[in-house]
């Protein structure tokens, strides 16, 4: 069981690898980040100043809106940035360039700007941070067009998908849940891409479909696992690209199982999931036999004692519980 | 400073075409044949133009929301211009920006902004890609006094510094932001201060002299260019009209204050010296002046003519769709 769990790299280290072999390829790809050069807070830049050297791996000023102006400026003058802002709660000191600039210059400007860009910010409460480090705020971002938004669940699709976030020409917002960074799984030492816009079934199944983003994926599929043994079969479908979303994948699982669970770690009111469930509603009414399931959490910043928090996150539990509602669930074996 | 005459005739013709372009442009949005509003460079041209002229075609600058001004001083189609106000296919941002927004990114020009002191992050990061293509290009931040008071100024003021980074910030300070003084919105006078903050070189010039712009900028675009890191130029100005459109009459200004200023005309300053030095006589500025009107009523013609963008083209350009 041990040998098992260190089987494979860390979520965080294909992260760093998709970065590192982005960078042998095009010199005008950076690295900018508080702490950047030290790996990052959070190590998904881990080993990058070593090879690429402190003009393409930058410590910058506590300053989030230069920070991301620096990518937007960059950007547009001809450089693929790679900028961290270390918290995604950060984020709000940043909006501007995020929201205003960054999402516009091509519409506004004629058409001509092009963006290839990514921000990689890092969320997810149960660490013990209180409410301004904990949160999840990708509706936010998913909300304007202009931008794409990335949430990988999983180290293979981390690296895959960050490939595709640095090759590709618009802002991305590259979301990842801190933890999720420490989980291992196969990556590929080669480079390859997961492409943006497309969602995966992790876990193919009949009776319901549970729609995850984040780490609530991994949740899902424990709870899966769960029921498996229960008799119920679960299939698991990850958006992994938030925008654009790739509905069909959702809605095809859907039509197919009858019974949809939407489930994220962020606060359910006016959350991304209500998008989920909307579509949903819209595009498989006919199909279904239950009401769509919603998980997220409660309308509360995330609190800081250990007992509020674990009242306040999400997680297999809750996705049982849901599951339970809407399918015909047999006693725990 | 050592301009040819030519140089010096393409300055004066380039201040010209603001004066012009923007007064006809505020007449166009009280004749409501234009849509949105207009935020007027009229009075301010000798800063735009004096720190352009010392500019190459690959330098880049970032613009405002006052940006008319900025983008016929890097040398804007005029013709495009009007098409955008009028939201005409074949204007700068075909019909999707607006005055606020026209802006060509082939001059250099990384957009003209409706957010107060935005552009300065941006010109930062534009400064930190001429940096690492070493190829002596720099980036010239235009803001107002009012985006003095933003933060996103004092963070690019910050990195620019902390990185040597090419960026020249310009603030023009034309007195008012929006429509209060600019005494109500700061305690310092002279705005160019805050540059010793940030451990870069701070001049005021009088921005109604397009020499005494051009000498700074000069300067500083130099040092630059050099490697030597960021500066900071204030140009003293005026804004001869509103926040918004000519004269709505909302917040009357001392008129001795508008007199004083009026008097200092930076179009009829330079013109007195070039007629001087014998680079330009009465008449053949007049003939510039006249060809350039010559050229607002073609361009007008032009954009009225144009065809209004299609209702498909509402979702194109969201994203690029090529991708590497």
């Amino acid at each position: 069981m041990a040998d098992q769990k260190r089987k494979g790299k860390k979520f965080w280290a294909a992260i760093a690898e998709a970065q590192s072999h982005a960078m042998d390829a095009d010199p005008d790809i950076f690295v900018a980040g508080q702490d950047i050069e030290m790996g990052a807070l959070w190590s998904t830049a881990r080993g990058l100043r070593e090879r690429f050297g402190p003009e393409r791996v930058r410590n910058t000023p506590l300053s989030e809106t230069a920070m991301a102006g620096l990518a937007v400026g960059a950007a547009v003058a001809g450089m693929r940035p790679i900028v961290e802002i270390m918290f995604i709660d950060f984020m709000a000191c940043c909006m501007d360039q995020i929201v205003n600039q960054m999402a516009k210059m091509k519409y506004m400007f004629g058409g001509k700007a092009k963006l290839p860009l990514v921000i990689i910010t890092h969320q997810g409460a149960g660490t013990g941070q209180a409410g301004q480090h904990s949160q999840s705020l990708e509706a936010w971002f998913a909300h304007i067009p202009g931008l794409k938004v990335v949430m990988p669940s999983d180290p293979y699709d981390a690296g895959g998908l960050m490939a595709s976030a640095i090759w590709d020409d618009n802002p991305v917002i590259f979301i990842t849940n801190k933890r999720l960074l420490g989980l291992r799984g196969d990556v590929p030492d080669e480079p390859y891409r997961v492409p943006l816009g497309k969602a995966a079934v992790k876990r193919e199944g009949t009776d319901v479909s549970v729609v995850a983003t984040g780490r609530l994926v991994q949740e899902a599929l424990k709870a899966a696992d769960e029921l498996a043994g229960r008799g119920v079969s679960v299939e698991v479908v990850d958006p992994r690209t938030l925008s654009p979303l790739d509905s069909e994948t959702i809605i095809n699982s859907v039509r197919k199982t009858g019974r949809a669970v939407v489930a994220q770690e962020a606060v359910r009111f006016c959350g991304y999931g209500a998008e989920l469930a909307a579509q949903i509603a819209d595009e498989a009414f006919d199909y279904l036999d239950a009401p769509i399931k919603r998980i997220g959490a409660p309308f509360s910043p995330v609190p800081f004692a250990p007992t509020l928090e674990a009242a306040w996150i999400k997680g297999k539990g809750d996705i049982i519980a849901a599951i339970e509602e809407i399918v015909p669930v047999g006693a725990p074996a | 400073m050592d301009l040819s005459n030519d140089k010096l005739i393409e300055m004066f013709t380039r201040m010209t075409r603001i004066r012009e372009f923007d007064e006809r442009a505020g007449h166009l949005t009280e004749e409501a044949k234009v849509v949105g509003s207009v935020h007027l460079y009229v009075g301010e041209e000798a800063s735009g133009v004096g720190v352009c002229a010392t500019l190459n075609d690959d330098d880049y600058i970032t613009s405002t929301h006052r940006g008319h001004g900025h983008l016929l001083a890097k040398g804007g189609d005029m013709r495009k211009m009007f098409a955008e106000l009028y939201a005409k296919s074949t204007g700068y941002c075909h019909g999707k920006g607006g005055s606020m927004h026209m802006s060509d990114l082939d001059l250099g020009i990384l957009g003209a902004n409706g957010i107060l002191g935005a552009g300065a992050p941006i010109a930062a990061g534009a400064g930190f890609a001429c940096k690492h293509r070493a190829r002596g290009q720099v980036t010239v931040c235009f803001f107002g006094d009012g985006a003095a008071s933003e933060g996103a100024v004092h963070e690019a003021m910050n990195l620019a510094a902390t990185w040597k980074l090419p960026v020249i910030f310009v603030c023009e300070n034309n007195l008012y932001g929006e429509f209060m003084a600019y005494s109500s919105q700061h305690a310092i006078d002279d705005v160019s201060d805050i540059a010793q903050g940030y451990g870069m070189p701070g001049v005021a010039v009088d921005g109604q002299d397009v020499l005494a712009v051009y000498e700074a900028a000069f300067e500083a675009v130099g040092r630059a260019r050099r490697g030597d890191g960021p500066s900071f130029i204030e140009t003293k100005t005026y804004r001869y009209y509103d926040h918004v459109g000519r004269d709505y009459g909302v917040v009357p200004r001392p008129e001795e204050e508008v007199n004083y200023w009026k008097s200092r005309d930076p179009i009829d300053i330079f013109r007195a010296t070039l007629i001087e030095r014998d680079v330009l006589s009465d008449a053949s500025a007049d003939a510039i002046t006249q060809s350039v009107r010559d050229e607002v009523e073609a361009a007008i013609k032009f954009a009225e003519e144009s065809p209004e963008p299609e209702v498909s083209a509402l979702l194109e350009d969201v994203y690029t769709e090529v991708t590497a």
